[in-house]
């Protein structure tokens, strides 16, 4: 099939709320803006699976300062305030904005009801918004590699059209990655086609990640179906003889998931759901459908029948690591990349903590619009540079080393599952499990760069396995080198917090990978740590 | 994951190989109906069931492996078209009965976590609750 070409002055490459707010926000300032994503705007990612609510606090500044601070103590010393503001206020602006697109509805006291949205109705509101602003909405148009120009800056994406069965090619002034974050292939709902491909293709044109030791974050489901999880935080829990578990309740957040990782370790945990709110029980289906519907349709009984639950890793979803971002348009450290949402860090917004919910959609909505109006002005003051020659970025996957032959994709990501979501290894990280998951990791990674090669369709696979391999190997870098306890990283071998540790982490590299904290002073070299 | 393509109620309309995001259908040769192709990349997201117009997909409840279902007694329990029916999905702009009941998510969510720590605090009355 021939190949298909275009040119823009912003490219928007992912399918979620913060790739959709980007490309509105480039549309908006003027810039001719085509969005690229894997799956379906509408459908894709976490978002459209979920219910997004957004950190939502009026602007009076008693209020406002009181959230602010209430995040930064679980910050641990990672988060700007600064962030937190222009988050906050983002925000604010700027759901009101979709009432032509989502039915708001009131909330108990008459008020229009913004800060909290469905994903599959607000998904839908995001796409019409951008598609009536004139964005081109390219949908099942997988991004494989970036593009640069000889002085590094990014010049486009290559890709894969996969309902055409094409190949294309977007030359573009600005590039915004949007991707979202990886959950490692947990079978997180919505999260199949978060694997991290962002991280890999901003890591090859050069640009750094942070924070990507946070990424042990688990979400509690039925065992054979991810959910979400509004009817389950009353739960009460059973081992497989029937005896009750001490679990401590949900808002303790890690000493809860600690506790149900620690007896499912041991065996399978069963939840029972009787204790729920009474009022609950008859319109969970108006406020959750697709929660009810693993349950129906399997004939248990969701607040009467005991049912096996287990713990769905979300990885930098909830986690808070991604790509690095520079300066307060969300360009990434390379020129011309901007990143957004899960794709990019939190960190500056939630630091060490997870800013699941609100913090991570605002961050999400807002890190979209800046880093799509950014993108929009560096194409005006730029202009596309489409004359100049630009070259694809993407090796893994796409062009091995030596002979193509066939590696068997399924056991890597097995290595990555292991490695990043079993329960022992992710709660209770220690030197040596961090040592041996890096040493497995990179003989998965040598042998995909050696000879995984792919054509047509295929290469959408491939490069999705190279980039759970490449993330799980910079998160397993960069927890091996935050020597400490901080946030969600818990080290077993190190459970207090350093002294010298509130840093942020940096990592990047493809094939020899580097980390660096963020000030100066303190470099740290694997090879030293290792040796 | 997705157990079945009811070709008698399948319009040919091709609107869920657009909208799964995760490529699992193949379009229908000639229009027809839709071909689940790669049913291991299916996440059980039940997205094709909201974007159906005819009802026509049954998405099973167990996202670890395929299921073996009964068409005709699917067709009976009624639960073709649930998905759409609970989102109120096709309802007209304007109207506000689909999200009416959404604010009270966080309440709920909030009513239920602290249900389990006055049962925790109960269990131990000299630990305090983090």
């Amino acid at each position: 099939m021939s190949a298909l070409d275009f040119e823009t002055d912003v490219l928007i490459i992912g399918g979620g709320m913060a790739a959709a707010w980007a490309a509105i926000a480039a549309a908006q300032a003027g810039a001719d803006t085509i969005l690229v994503d894997k799956g379906f705007v509408g459908t894709s990612g976490v978002t459209a699976t979920a219910g997004p609510g957004h950190w939502w606090v009026p602007p009076d500044p008693t209020l406002r300062a009181a959230a602010i601070e209430k995040r930064q103590q679980t910050a641990f010393g990672l988060a700007e305030k600064i962030w937190a503001e222009r988050v906050l206020e983002t925000t604010w602006r700027s759901l009101p904005r979709l009432a032509a697109y989502y039915p708001f509805s009131r909330d108990g006291n008459g008020q229009t009801y913004y800060a909290g949205v469905r994903g599959p109705e607000y998904m839908r509101a995001l796409r019409h918004y951008a598609l009536d602003v004139g964005v081109r909405i390219l949908d099942h148009h997988p991004a494989l590699e970036l593009l640069t120009h000889t002085d590094g800056a990014v010049a486009g994406a290559a890709g894969y059209a996969r309902l055409a069965r094409r190949s294309w090619t977007i030359r573009s002034a600005a590039t915004v990655l949007a991707t979202g974050g990886c959950a490692f292939r947990s079978g997180l709902i919505g999260s199949r086609t978060n694997t991290g491909d962002g991280y890999l293709m901003g890591a090859e044109a050069g640009a750094e990640l942070s924070g990507m030791e946070f990424s042990t974050i688990y979400t509690l489901s039925p065992a054979w179906c991810s959910t979400r999880t509004l009817p389950y935080t009353a739960a009460r829990f059973f081992d497989g003889a029937g005896a009750e578990l001490d679990i401590p309740p949900p808002m303790t957040d890690r000493a809860h998931h600690w506790a149900l990782a620690m007896a499912m370790l041991k065996g399978p945990v069963f939840a029972d759901l009787s204790e729920a709110p009474d009022a609950l029980k008859p319109i969970l289906r108006r406020i959750q459908p697709a929660t009810i519907a693993p349950f129906e349709r399997r004939g248990v009984r969701l607040f009467e029948d005991r049912f096996e639950v287990k713990l769905f890793g979300e990885g930098t979803i909830r986690g808070t690591g991604g790509l690095r971002i520079v300066d307060d348009d969300c360009q990434t450290s390379v020129r011309g990349l901007f990143a957004a949402g899960d794709a990019a860090t939190r960190e500056l917004v939630v630091g060490a903590s997870s800013g699941g919910g609100s913090p991570n959609s605002a961050w999400a909505l807002t890190s979209g619009q800046l880093g799509g109006a950014a993108a929009a002005r560096l194409a005006r003051v730029q202009g596309r540079r489409t004359g100049e020659r630009a070259h694809g970025r993407g090796r893994v996957g796409l062009r091995p080393t030596r002979a193509a032959h066939a590696v068997d994709e399924a056991a890597a990501i097995d290595a990555v599952r292991d490695e990043m979501l079993s329960y022992d290894k992710a709660f209770w990280r220690t030197r040596d499990s961090l040592t041996s998951a890096r040493a497995r990791l990179d003989g998965v990674w040598a042998e995909l760069a050696q000879h995984r090669g792919a054509e047509g369709l295929e290469q959408v696979a491939a490069r999705e396995t190279a980039a759970l391999v490449a993330t799980a190997r910079w998160s397993a870098s960069a927890a091996l080198v935050r020597n400490e306890t901080r946030g969600m990283h818990a080290r077993a071998d190190a459970p207090h917090l350093a002294p010298d540790g509130a840093r942020r982490l940096l990592v990047g590299g493809v094939d020899s990978i580097w980390t660096r904290f963020e000030t100066a002073g303190a470099q740290a070299d694997l090879s030293d740590i290792a040796a | 994951m997705i157990a079945h393509i009811f070709e008698e109620l399948c319009n040919g309309c091709q609107a869920c190989v657009s909208a799964c995001p995760t490529h699992v259908l193949e379009a229908g040769a000639q229009g027809g109906p839709p071909v689940i192709a790669r049913l291991d990349q299916c996440q059980t997201c039940f997205m094709c069931e909201l974007y159906c117009p005819q009802d026509a997909i049954f998405v099973g409840p167990d996202q670890t492996g395929p299921e073996a279902i009964d068409p005709a007694a699917i067709k009976a329990s009624g639960l073709l078209g649930q998905m759409r029916r609970d989102h109120i999905w096709e309802a007209p702009a304007g109207d506000l009965e689909p999200l009416r009941e959404y604010w009270k998510l966080g309440p709920y969510l909030m009513e239920g976590a602290q249900i389990a720590a006055a049962r925790y605090a109960q269990r131990h009355p000299k630990k305090t609750v983090p």
